[in-house]
């Protein structure tokens, strides 16, 4: 039993440090490796805030995520908006020079140690249930996942600006055609991944670490859930994560031996058999 | 069947080489000279442009996009090497083995990459490459893991011209074995094979219809792409007379992508180019800020794409070079 | 500072005009070091503990000045890189000594052109048993892998730990800490209850711990690259109640190196290891040495890497000494044969055989020491050789 519940924390983990790429480029269809590089400011503002003004870790995340959004915004306004035309390619290279950037600054600021993060108490620890060990830390990855899994559908699916996104995304012209402010859709929507990419980067660094390196080590990670969960679409991500969490922790328990080769396995397999993802949307490309 | 003439006329002509391209192959012959002291870098130039090349045949020419191409890279290095390690010390005749081993993985796995689309293909082949460096770093016994495989001793040159430590030998043996590779990929992309390749590219839908077995020159195209980084792998096993578990990693696949882009795609020279400037670069910033050269590279590549789309062929291409074809 | 360079420049004149030409020429030292990348942190401490001896001792070997040339071969683990820029700083920088080499397939990969090269070679971090034996030309100022994991398991034995559980990280390097300690182990009739080869990128534990906490070993001895991976570990033992069930945890000591121990935290706290550098060691020696650390690198905190490069240029200081100036591959290694000193770490010398490191190696036990984590010293081994090569 712990050991499901532990692939379901791990899979939100994934999913939460995931979420904002699935955003940036499922949603806007936009090739943003330097996901990760957000992750990574999320993570050194909340390590920043804890350690050095003391702020409490739960209150710490809402200024991360601001914080975040405003950087995404910035480099949006600044930058990304220029190459929303251009190729795939085109947009990993950019994306990439900014990875190698944002990695120099922080190595730069904070050096290459890995920074100290410390939970609060009532975050910390384990309860027992008969049979079942729960940590805290990751009960409280699993309702914060899936809250904003479902904000997000909710979101996407059924708001005015969801639809307004969506038609964006697909067809620009038309959709500025019926009145819609695409420059302002794409900039909140921008600003809203960043602030997830930051947000997950925050949650992730009591379990994943942190140091300069971070956008590179997990940008393996981002793209596998993101690949098969199906771009443009919060819940395959979801799904994805749980079944990528849960088979990663099992393969683990039962056999260490091949534990490294579970993830990519799994990930082919799931891709070979729905090449579209799992939920992608078959006119994407 | 000999009544249908074509007129092969501008086929010939776009494969007639151009004198741009004879000034461009003199150029690492004057470099020897020029940096005889730099020959373990412009090696390694070498080999990274082939194994770039490797790389633009299939997503240049095929537009299978691929995140894990270092596993065919890995797989040639690991294949010199053990060849070289248990006695087979030749040093073409380890390329032979390179290519054959990498072209054989890469028949099994173009199977995985002939559907789906760009994220999913990137995915798949990430995939593969990252189950090969696992596999690479626990076969300890085999591979050495992680420390590196010991003892690769490669014999001299067609039995006449050792490894030296100035690199002037695995300067020389790189270039030629880069040229042929060359010339050999050149030939392939200007005969019709190469151009029903990017007529698949261009539209997948209509090639079938015009005769052309889509799936059938995919898996071919990738089979020959996987050899081309087969042999390059080789190369740096023998130049180097060591083999690394890095060779499979995820960062040489993702480096590999970047220096292509960085170049341009679908052209060869782009490869060639976008390894010489980025390897260059690359050695450049790190010699005057060993700690923080990175950051000057990104910042490089991204006004690098903000100023010239389709990399540094693209910029070349709309400079009004007499006579250059966009091609 | 300005008057100690003063001096030094003033002394290295009149030496200058005593010696002969060649020996007032600079002496070039190459230093081939990760500066980015994931072991970015290693190439920094190294080069940290490099620039501190020149600071603190002065930067004229044998009556030349040093000059240092460093080469960054991020990702450390690629050994054509780490090749190709110890060719160029023998060929082109024409250096007359290379050190550094933060991993062993680099300091593999050098070593054929040390050998062919005729240049002195000093590792000051790989930490491969067999690395010394590439090349003649190699000297080791850092330590060996079994060096370490050997007297933690024969102090486990000692000390009523009769069951445990190995859990080491799945990569060459772990494999040779799980077969020494397991060698020693057993060997002084301790029992191996279960043992797990982690992926070596792992960024969840929680199925390992888990298993750990149903086999119900006295003990658990880990293995894993420093950074993130143990940080996570160490976090999930505490967070699961294994500390609390009385479990304990030994593991070599580069696992709460300082550089990490703060980033772990208090979970931290009472791990036993292993090693043969802590900021806590008690001598004269180790506090001039971190005091001088903390005046110049005030954000970090002094470690056994940058203590190994601290060692490194102290051994071609006394080399060149002894030779007059004179770094000739051969004289050097001859010179340094046997030579012995006591360094922050404590008393250390060279096996004149092996070229390799021989030193005290400590026991101890992570401590809160003034709000302060630190690796408390509690038992030594003295003079201990490295197991890994008889």
């Amino acid at each position: 039993m712990t050991v499901v519940f532990d692939g379901i924390a791990s899979g939100l983990l994934l999913f939460l440090i995931s979420v904002g790429l699935s955003v940036t480029l499922g949603l806007m269809n936009f090739v943003n490796l330097a996901h990760g590089a957000f992750a990574m400011l999320g993570g050194y503002i909340c390590v920043v805030l804890l350690n050095r003004f003391g702020v409490p870790f739960l209150a710490a995340l809402p200024v991360v995520a601001l914080v975040s959004a405003l950087v995404g915004v910035v480099l949006e306004r600044t930058l990304y908006r220029r190459l929303y035309g251009a190729s795939h390619l085109d947009q990993v290279l950019f994306s990439i020079g900014l990875v190698f950037m944002s990695i120099s600054t922080a190595n730069y600021f904070f050096g290459a140690q890995q920074q100290p993060l410390q939970l609060p108490p009532m975050l910390s620890g384990q309860f027992n249930l008969p049979g079942l060990d729960i940590g805290v830390y990751r009960l409280f990855l699993i309702v914060l996942g899936l809250a904003i899994a479902f904000a997000l559908q909710w979101m996407i699916a059924g708001t005015r600006f969801g639809a307004q996104l969506r038609a964006s995304v697909d067809n620009p012209r038309a959709a500025r055609g019926l009145g819609i402010d695409v420059d302002r859709v794409f900039v909140l929507t921008f600003a809203l991944g960043s602030a997830l990419a930051g947000l997950g980067g925050a949650l992730g660094v009591e379990m994943l670490g942190l140091d300069p390196e971070f956008p590179v080590k997990y940008i393996v990670y981002f793209l596998i859930v993101v690949a098969v969960g199906g771009s443009g679409n919060i819940k395959g991500s979801l799904i994805a994560s749980l079944i990528i969490g849960i088979c990663d922790v099992a393969g683990k328990y039962y056999v260490p031996q091949i534990g490294a080769f579970v993830i990519y396995a799994v990930m082919v397999a799931m891709l070979i058999f729905r090449p579209q993802g799992l939920f992608g949307r078959t006119a994407a490309k | 069947m000999a009544s249908v003439k074509l007129d092969l006329a501008p086929l010939r002509q776009a494969a007639a080489w151009h004198w741009a391209e004879y000034a461009f192959w003199l150029m690492p012959v004057l470099a020897y000279f020029a940096f005889g002291e730099n020959l373990s870098l412009l090696s390694q130039i070498a080999i990274a442009a082939l194994f770039c090349l490797s790389l633009d045949l299939i997503l240049g020419y095929a537009g299978i996009v691929s995140l894990g191409h270092a596993a065919f890279f890995g797989l040639g290095a690991y294949a010199a090497g053990l060849l070289a390690k248990y006695g087979w010390g030749d040093p073409l005749l380890g390329l032979a083995g390179a290519a054959a081993f990498a072209a054989a993985a890469g028949f099994v796995t173009s199977f995985l990459v002939l559907r789906g689309s760009d994220l999913t293909r990137l995915m798949v082949t990430l995939g593969v490459a990252m189950m090969l460096f696992e596999a690479a770093n626990k076969l300890t016994d085999f591979t050495g893991g992680v420390d590196g495989l010991q003892g690769v001793e490669v014999k001299p040159v067609l039995g006449m011209f050792g490894f030296d430590l100035y690199g002037k030998t695995a300067y020389w043996y790189s270039l030629a074995v880069l040229f042929v590779m060359f010339w050999l990929a050149r030939r392939l992309v200007h005969s019709p094979f190469g151009l029903s390749l990017r007529g698949i590219r261009q539209n997948v839908g209509r090639m079938p219809a015009i005769g052309a077995p889509v799936n059938g020159r995919l898996v071919v195209i990738y089979t020959i792409g996987a050899a081309y980084a087969g042999v390059a792998g080789g190369l740096l096993t023998q130049t180097t007379q060591f083999v690394s578990l890095d060779v499979l990693s995820f960062s040489r696949s993702a480096e590999l992508l970047l220096i292509l882009v960085l170049g341009g795609t679908g052209r060869l020279y782009g490869a060639l180019i976008g390894s010489m400037v980025f390897m260059a670069a690359h050695h450049f910033l790190s010699d005057i800020n060993p700690q923080y050269w990175q950051f000057w590279l990104g910042a490089a590549l991204v006004v690098i794409v903000l100023f010239a789309r389709d990399g540094i062929m693209g910029l070349l291409g709309k400079l009004p070079v007499p006579g250059r074809k966009p091609s | 500072m300005r008057h100690l360079k003063k001096s030094i420049t003033l002394a290295a004149i009149a030496l200058a005009a005593s010696l002969t030409a060649q020996a007032a020429d600079p002496i070039k030292i190459g230093l081939v070091l990760p500066m980015t990348g994931p072991f970015a942190a290693y190439g920094k401490q190294i080069e940290h503990g490099v620039k501190l001896y020149l600071a603190t001792q002065g930067d004229t070997f044998g009556g030349r000045k040093v000059e240092l040339i460093v080469k960054d071969d991020s990702p450390g683990t690629a050994g054509d890189v780490s090749k190709r820029l110890a060719q160029e700083l023998v060929i082109k920088d024409k250096v007359d000594i290379l050190a550094g080499f933060g991993l062993t397939p680099s300091a593999f990969a050098v070593a054929p052109v040390a050998t062919e090269a005729k240049k002195p070679m000093v590792v000051m971090n790989a930490a491969t048993s067999a690395v010394t034996t590439k090349s003649n030309y190699i000297v080791r100022t850092s330590m060996t892998l079994p060096q370490n994991s050997a007297p933690i398991a024969s102090w486990a034995a000692k000390n009523k730990i009769k069951k445990v559980f190995t859990l080491v990280a799945d990569y060459g390097p772990g494999h040779d800490a799980e077969g020494q300690f397991k060698k020693t182990f057993t060997a002084a009739g301790g029992e191996i209850v279960g043992e797990v080869r982690a992926p070596v990128k792992n960024p969840d534990f929680a199925p390992f711990l888990q298993k750990i906490k149903d086999t119900k070993p006295d003990a658990v001895f880990i293995f894993l690259p420093p950074g993130a991976e143990t940080i996570a570990f160490m976090k999930g033992f505490t967070e699961r109640g294994l500390t609390a069930a009385g479990i304990r945890l030994i593991s070599t000591g580069d696992l709460p190196d300082e550089d990490i121990l703060d980033a772990i935290g208090d979970a931290a706290l009472g791990l036993v290891t292993a090693f043969h550098y802590s900021e806590a060691h008690k001598s004269p020696e180790n506090k001039a040495y971190t005091e001088a650390y903390y005046k110049a690198y005030p954000k970090d905190r002094p470690n056994f890497m940058s203590v190994g490069g601290y060692d490194g240029m102290h051994l071609i200081a006394e080399v060149l000494k002894k030779t007059g100036g004179n770094a000739d591959a051969d004289k050097f290694i001859e010179a340094a044969r046997g030579m012995k000193w006591n360094s922050p770490r404590g008393p250390i010398s060279i096996d004149p055989a092996t070229r390799d490191i021989v030193q005290n190696i400590y026991i101890r036990k992570v401590e809160k020491v003034g709000g302060k984590l630190q690796n408390v010293e509690f038992d030594h081994v003295a003079d201990f050789k490295d197991p890994g090569k008889q």
